[in-house]
């Protein structure tokens, strides 16, 4: 009983339960993507799943295609995003508080329901659904995530070296490329990842603002799950793997801990 | 000729202040242009929900209607009923939402406590596995769940669905817990030890009241992320029928046709939150102000 009480008394020992959950749900599904990759529906070792990715062209462009849509739109939401986050940030709103929720709001409705409303939102102007109502859709769909963590990040920034580098005689564009743009670097970071990442591995929005008509990369992968049937599931797992580099590499780029952060801010 | 009046120091300000109020005004104009971007859809939602056709986008004259098809699950006009499915995912998303965050508090909390009680090396290693969840993607979370399912040979329902959303809910709890315990007094929970509370009792007498702040945003975070989810479901739900309003949605607009009762059910819920945050704003004012004072 002593015993009992000496182990569950230190305090390092109450993760144990979520360490193992962690590795359990988190770790070993993770693995099994290595595994599902690497073998066949038999179980043996074979390098064939993943090369049938890059021996399909339809694969090798749709994956292309996908980053290059997800770069854009990121490129596209910082674009719009940062003078909306500085705008917020520098001027003197009544509510600037107010102002962040309004940008917030919206993402309390269901971002499918949101998808459709915005595809019949073309139609009743008879927009073509096609690229640009893709990328429309998407940087609609993530640009709060693009807002808030340069907002966040503007708003705890010093302004007193704002006013100091006023007081050593720089103009308004000197302040800004080298006090204030460095300074927002982390939540320009933050941002990027949190558009980047879920824009590259969508599956639904695309297949819902196109009518189907274009397929993400992403798309790919849940089709191989979805309708490929049992044999389909290795090429799926050799796909995800490509998608889990891709964060990978992506994840070195910024603060994760710091993105993460943010994205629980903004919920 | 009211300038000759002026120094040209002063006509100058004036100058510098009209630029500025232009400014202003082009600034804030691009905030609103934003913002009208944005709620376009959701107006459409609600302008929408008061008019019963069964194709969005289709006006078909104002009627409360499909608001009262949505409580009474029956369509008095078309004498059919309303998709019980609906009703399903409702109650499956508020289920399911409410056991995950439930889970993930209480795991997350336990977990906060131990990780901050680690040495450095093992505390990084354990943070960097938290941090996993938060940054996959839900496609990637749902996949290697899913493979984890068919590996174990789990047949996926209910279960594997709540298993799936404390993974990515939990996360958030560790870390909304974190900060309030670098707050704490670390030596309160050894005193109480030392006055001989068992550790369940110094958890639940000591350390609760200190951490409840946390450990409610980390709940309240769960329960939005777990109803925002359509990715990790949609793999681990298996195919015995089992739905939430995403998946719902999802099943719906592939199919073609969208239920139209889905329309007033998200205008009320947006409407709900719209007032929810109004209040809230409202009283963290009046609060502030008070402690101005």
């Amino acid at each position: 009983m002593n015993k009992l009480t000496a182990i569950f008394g230190s305090r390092r020992t109450w993760a144990w339960p979520y360490v193992l959950f962690l590795v359990l749900f988190v770790v070993l599904p993770l693995l099994l993507i290595f595994v599902y990759t690497f073998t066949d529906p038999q179980g043996h070792f074979t390098l064939r799943n993943f090369l049938q990715f890059f021996q399909t062209s339809e694969a090798v462009n749709t994956f292309i295609y996908s980053l290059a849509i997800a770069l854009l739109t990121t490129i596209i939401c910082l674009l719009l995003g940062y003078p909306a986050a500085y705008i917020m940030a520098t001027a003197e709103l009544k509510t600037p508080a107010v102002m962040a929720m309004l940008f917030i709001l919206p993402m309390w409705i269901n971002f499918l329901l949101r998808t459709i409303a915005t595809v019949e939102l073309f139609n009743m102007f008879s927009i073509p659904l096609g690229e640009g109502a893709l990328l429309y859709g998407m940087c609609y769909d993530f640009l709060p995530f693009m807002i808030y963590p340069i907002y966040n990040t503007l708003q705890k920034m010093d302004k007193s070296l704002i006013e100091a580098a006023h007081d050593l005689g720089a103009n308004g564009r000197e302040v800004f490329a080298k006090v204030i743009l460095p300074l927002s670097m982390p939540g320009i970071y933050s941002g990027i990842i949190m558009v980047f990442m879920p824009t590259v591995s969508t599956f639904a929005i695309a297949e819902l603002l196109t009518r189907n008509k274009i397929t993400l990369f992403g798309s790919l992968i849940q089709r191989a799950f979805g309708e490929g049937g049992l044999q389909m599931w290795n090429y799926g797992a050799a796909l995800s793997l490509i998608m889990l580099i891709i964060i990978g590499l992506t994840s070195f780029f910024g603060n994760n801990d710091d993105a993460a952060d943010q994205k629980g801010g903004l919920l | 000729m009211k300038n000759q009046n002026l120094t040209p120091a002063q006509i100058e300000a004036l100058h510098r202040q009209r630029n500025m109020t232009i400014k202003r005004v082009f600034a804030q104009s691009y905030l609103w242009l934003l913002l009208l971007l944005l709620y376009a859809p959701i107006v459409l939602i609600i302008v929408f929900s008061f008019t019963k056709s069964k194709v969005f986008g289709n006006w078909t004259g104002f009627t409360v209607q499909l608001y009262e098809n949505l409580f009474t699950g029956y369509d008095r006009v078309a004498q059919v009923h309303v998709d019980p499915n609906l009703y399903h995912s409702l109650f499956y998303t508020l289920l399911i939402a409410l056991i995950a965050a439930t889970f993930a508090t209480l795991l997350g909390t336990l977990a906060a406590i131990g990780i901050f009680n680690m040495r450095q090396k093992r505390r990084k290693t354990i943070q960097f596995l938290n941090s996993i969840p938060m940054i996959n993607p839900d496609i990637l979370t749902g996949i290697s769940l899913f493979l984890l399912f068919v590996f174990l040979g789990i047949s996926r329902g209910l279960t594997t669905v709540i298993i799936a959303h404390v993974v990515f809910c939990t996360p958030y709890v560790v870390l909304s817990v974190m900060p309030r315990l670098t707050k704490m007094n670390p030596n309160i929970y050894e005193a109480a030890l030392d006055l001989g509370a068992t550790p369940f009792q110094a958890l639940r007498k000591v350390m609760m009241p200190e951490l409840w702040p946390g450990m409610l945003s980390g709940f309240i975070l769960s329960i939005t992320l777990s109803i925002d989810d359509f990715g990790v479901t949609f793999f681990t739900k298996g195919s015995g029928g089992l739905d939430t309003l995403s998946t719902f949605i999802y099943a719906d607009a592939r199919k073609g046709g969208l239920t139209p009762e889905l329309r007033p059910l998200f205008s009320l819920i947006f409407l709900t939150m719209l007032v929810l945050l109004i209040i809230i704003n409202w009283r963290a004012d009046k609060q502030s102000k008070q402690q101005k004072k």
